[in-house]
């Protein structure tokens, strides 16, 4: 937990524009020259309800949350309460203030809007005797007060975010350069006033008493701030793809929409269509005749998609889905993130399956990672997916601009042309043999597109011979198994031979490791950096490549450590089991570390259930995380 | 220059070109309607000027979904009830393809039936044939959607105790700018109306009457049938909405008591095409997108470009 960085913590309810407020803050501490990493906290609710969103501020790197928080902006919920009737939730106007003081550091620094929280409910906090306790700095405001003088009431965030710069000691430029980037006019002038004033109260009526102040740092290079989600969708428009199928859910709705706005102005088609099961059969059309395209939903409706999915592997129909995942099961707590689809991912849909799925531990690894899911996909004619979840898709953090800055690769892999057709084998009336076991190559066979000149065949479901018809004969059955799942050895070794999509951290000659999988990795990272830090010797991997797993990799790093804790976001360590299943072996020295009370990891954590495992403790970990003991125990 | 040159392609096209040379052979049950599908469409698609290679078939699962593997051209067989979602999509990707779907009542009407109200009501340019035979063909002889009141199978040994679904009316209702119904055992009006499909900008489907002997043995043949635009019986214009309405339901009404109407019921030329609707708004390019993966000279956008917006 170090005192170089700010954690600020923006609460309030659902609609009061939480969201927005904290986007231009961020990006005003990342053009000052910070990293930054933020987490959104909200219910499944439009309106009211308790939100905030945390940014994480600092000189160093910052890869996750971070540990509880040290600045909270209490704007008050103001769409608590139903002035017509008795609200069944009750009073949830003081929430964003009275929630939120469980994670706040010693010595942080509070401040609440007194204009919209009533005196007598945040007497009852007892928030004095607490401040005094834990060393925190309250400051009252009336930022409401404050707002409707200069504008209107809404505008209260503004104050919030003037107050926080004053007594962070933080300079106005960015966020007033940001305002004016997104504000015109009247609504500008109020604005800009607001945040003036609101500056200038501290120092004139409220007394600056806390240490904490805004760290400074500076980037070499010019930085972007984007989600996951962005990455995601920007890994697929720098692949070619131009075609997107899909209904809404939380969420995946996030990629969906980024690529329906973008794909206007790139000559690309997005559909919004009846449910998942057509949306997936969409992707499989277009892809057929020949565009690259992706479908994607969240754990229900990636259930819809189990058998358009198994036609894509049956036809070997090139297709990269998403799976956005959420705490479930069934519709769960629809926006808390969780690591609970894996098993559900690797393996729906019926028969042998033979799909490629992908886990990004970050932001730039969503991007990669999906460029590469395109590549492989259109490369072996197969599906490709790319799962992830509620916390890596709505995170934002600061990127390299010029990370972005590569060629596109719309190629169609292995789609031949007409030209290419003619050289191809064809049966004895014309039709071309796109299922060709003979001359396939790492078990893949050629295809053509609808309306090529010599390419016609039948695509089924069903098995079928070398030019698509439906054969049932024993020793094409199993040639043409045997050279689908040949496909996914084939891809094995060309992972193999790339760069390696797993990432590696902390001691290399340590003899306990901690594996990870998927957003988890940002927190582990830190976790093993802090221990390596206290005088632990740890090592850490965390895993990408789901599917086909990288046997020799996670073999090895197993293989070099007499233990080791598996750190992921569900209740029946999928992945733990994954590993076991793929290796057959290690079940003696795995334990795992889960949390799914819909809270992602924070280091902390890790760091203490590293400590209670080491030591062999009986002692409980202190947050809702449970320790799952390795099977020799 | 194209990379799909069997688009658009002028020559003479024999009618044998859409029978596969190699197996395999049919597969129906001798007197089964689907014969008549076939046999119309075969005739149908060179009237046209259609070849095998510019005509994408799109099927479902059922007797019905077996209509590729007879029909030469480029074929999808997909999965039960998805046949429309994979269609329409192939039409955006690449619509200068000619895109006809098929399946059974089971297949459509059943657990698709939500994809043809919405494939239906967007109006993709397509055409979609129902090969209807009142019954779950290959899975042998349940009730289907369409099976009628009282209907007795494996499944519903009373008698089924359901309406059945009215196909015409649902699809005109759902927003399909052609709508017909004909029947296999009325072969030239059946390759008349594929033709008028084929060539109609919008969403043309067309409920074909297909008798299941092996199953469906009590239930009509669908002779005689009746042409409603030939017959002095029946007067309506089917461009105009409430007639053909009105038409429609009597259609499906009286089909139960052993009266067979076809021909066409509603025709409006006028609705433009879901893709024409796309392009109006912007959402789609004017080049097909398929062209563009093979267009050396041209610029792909990329996301660096995009990036301003999160500086
Ligand atoms: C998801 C799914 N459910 C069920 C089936 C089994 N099934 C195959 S065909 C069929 C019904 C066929 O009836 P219809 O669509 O009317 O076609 P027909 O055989 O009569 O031409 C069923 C239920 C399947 N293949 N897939
Ligand atoms: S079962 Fe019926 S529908 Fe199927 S092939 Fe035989 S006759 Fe035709
Ligand atoms: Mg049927």
């Amino acid at each position: 937990m170090s005192d170089d960085e700010l954690i600020w913590r923006i609460a309030g309810g659902s609609g009061d524009g939480i969201d927005s407020t904290s986007q231009n803050f961020a990006k005003a501490l990342m053009r000052s020259g910070l990293n930054v990493f933020t987490h959104r906290h909200y219910p499944s609710r439009i309106r009211g309800g308790h939100t905030y969103v945390e940014i994480r501020a600092a000189e160093h790197e910052v890869q996750s949350r971070g540990d509880g928080y040290n600045f909270l902006l209490a704007l008050g919920d103001s769409f608590a309460r139903n002035p017509q009737e008795e609200a069944y939730y009750g009073n949830e106007e003081i929430k964003p203030l009275s929630e939120n003081l469980d994670d706040l550091r010693e010595g942080g620094v509070i401040v609440y809007d007194e204009g919209l929280l009533d005196e007598e409910e945040v007497a009852e906090l007892e928030l004095e005797k607490r401040a005094e306790e834990n060393g925190w700095h309250v400051y009252p405001v009336d930022l409401r007060g404050l707002a409707k003088e200069h504008g209107r009431e809404v505008m209260r965030n503004t104050a919030g975010v003037g107050i926080t710069a004053a007594l962070l000691e933080m300079d106005l430029e960015h966020i007033e350069d940001l305002m004016e980037d997104a504000m015109s006019g009247d609504v500008l002038e109020a604005n800009l006033e607001i945040l003036d004033e609101a500056n200038e109260m501290v120092g004139e009526e409220i007394e600056r008493e806390h240490d904490l102040r805004i760290p400074t740092g500076e980037h070499e290079t010019e930085q972007a701030l984007l989600s996951g989600s962005n990455a995601i969708a920007y890994g697929a428009i720098d692949a070619g793809c131009r075609f997107i199928a899909g209904y809404p859910m939380t969420p995946w709705t996030d990629v969906f929409t980024i690529l329906s706005q973008n794909f206007p102005d790139m000559g690309g088609v997005s559909e919004q269509v009846e449910d998942e099961i057509a949306a997936a059969a969409l992707a499989v059309g277009a892809s057929h005749a020949g565009v690259k395209a992706m479908s994607g939903s969240s754990g229900g409706g990636f259930a819809l998609m189990s058998e358009p999915l198994g036609l894509a592997e049956m036809t070997e129909t090139p297709l990269v889905l998403v799976e956005s995942m959420r705490a479930g099961p069934s519709t769960g707590m629809p926006t808390k993130p969780e690591q609970a689809d894996l098993e559900f991912v690797l393996y729906t849909s019926q028969g042998d399956s033979q799909r490629v799925v992908f886990a990004p531990g970050n932001i730039e690894e969503a991007y990669e990672q999906t460029r590469l899911a395109f590549e492989i996909a259109w490369d072996y004619q197969i599906p490709a997916i790319i799962i992830y979840d509620q916390k890596l898709s709505g995170e934002n953090a600061n990127v390299d601009v010029e990370f972005f800055d590569r060629e596109p690769t719309p190629d169609l892999g292995s789609t031949l042309t007409e030209e290419e057709l003619r050289e191809a084998a064809h049966d004895n009336s014309g039709k071309f043999k796109r299922f060709n076991y003979e001359d396939a190559e790492d078990g893949v066979a050629p295809r053509s597109l609808p309306g090529q000149k010599g390419g016609r065949y039948l695509a089924t479901g069903n098995e079928h011979s070398p030019v698509g018809h439906i054969e049932e004969d024993p020793d094409n059955r199993t040639f043409q198994m045997d050279r689908r799942l040949e496909k996914l050895e084939s891809i094995r070794e060309e992972l193999d031979e790339r760069e390696s999509t797993q990432t590696y951290f902390g001691d290399e000659d340590a003899e306990y490791g901690i594996v990870t999988w998927g957003s988890s990795q940002g927190a582990v990272e830190e976790a093993v950096a802090r221990l390596n830090e206290q005088g632990h010797s740890v090592k850490g991997l965390s895993v990408s490549d789901m599917l086909p797993f990288p046997e020799t990799e996670v073999t090895e790093f197993l293989e070099s450590v007499d233990e080791a804790m598996v750190v992921e976001m569900n209740a029946t360590a999928q992945f733990r089991g994954h590993i076991q299943r793929e290796l057959g072996r290690f079940g003696d020295k795995l334990t795992s570390l889960l949390k799914y009370n819909g809270n992602p990891f924070e280091p902390a954590e890790v760091v203490e259930g590293y400590e209670i495992n080491l030591a062999d403790e009986e002692r409980e970990p202190s947050a809702q995380v449970r320790i799952e003991p390795a099977a020799g125990d | 220059m194209s990379a799909f040159n069997a688009i658009g392609e002028q020559r003479e096209i024999d009618r044998d070109e859409f029978t596969p040379g190699v197996e395999p052979q049919p597969t129906w049950c001798p007197g089964c309607g689907d014969f008549g599908v076939l046999k119309a469409l075969k005739q149908a698609l060179p009237e046209v000027g259609k070849t095998p290679e510019e005509v994408l078939t799109v099927t479902g699962i059922g007797c019905s979904g077996k209509l590729n593997s007879y029909l030469d051209t480029y074929g999808f067989h997909t999965i039960h009830g998805r046949s429309l979602p994979v269609a329409r999509a192939a039409k955006l990707a690449n619509p200068e393809l000619e895109v006809i779907a098929a399946g059974g009542d089971g297949d459509g009407y059943g657990i698709g039936g939500n994809h043809w109200i919405h494939t239906a009501r967007e109006n993709h340019d397509m055409t979609y044939i129902v090969f209807n035979n009142e019954i779950f063909g290959l899975t042998k002889g349940q009730t289907s959607p369409t099976s009628p009141k009282g209907h007795k199978s494996k499944t519903q040994p009373s008698g089924s105790a359901k309406t059945p679904l009215r196909p015409l009316s649902m699809s005109l209702n759902a927003g399909a700018s052609y709508v017909a119904r004909t029947a296999a055992v009325n072969p030239n009006q059946a390759k008349e109306i594929i033709k008028e499909a084929i060539e109609h900008d919008g969403f043309a489907h067309i409920d074909f009457l297909t008798q299941c002997p092996t199953w469906n043995k009590d239930a009509r043949q669908y002779v005689p049938y009746i042409d409603v635009q030939e017959s002095d019986d029946y007067d309506f214009d089917v461009t105009d909405r409430r007639e053909a309405a009105e038409m429609m339901r009597e259609t499906e009404d009286v089909l139960n008591e052993g009266t067979v109407l076809t021909g066409r019921y509603y025709v409006d030329e006028d609705r433009p095409s879901y893709s024409q609707e796309k392009k109006a708004v912007g959402e789609m390019p004017d080049d097909p997108l398929a062209e563009r993966y093979f267009d050396d000279d041209a610029e792909w956008e990329r996301s660096y470009d995009l990036l301003e917006r999160h500086t």
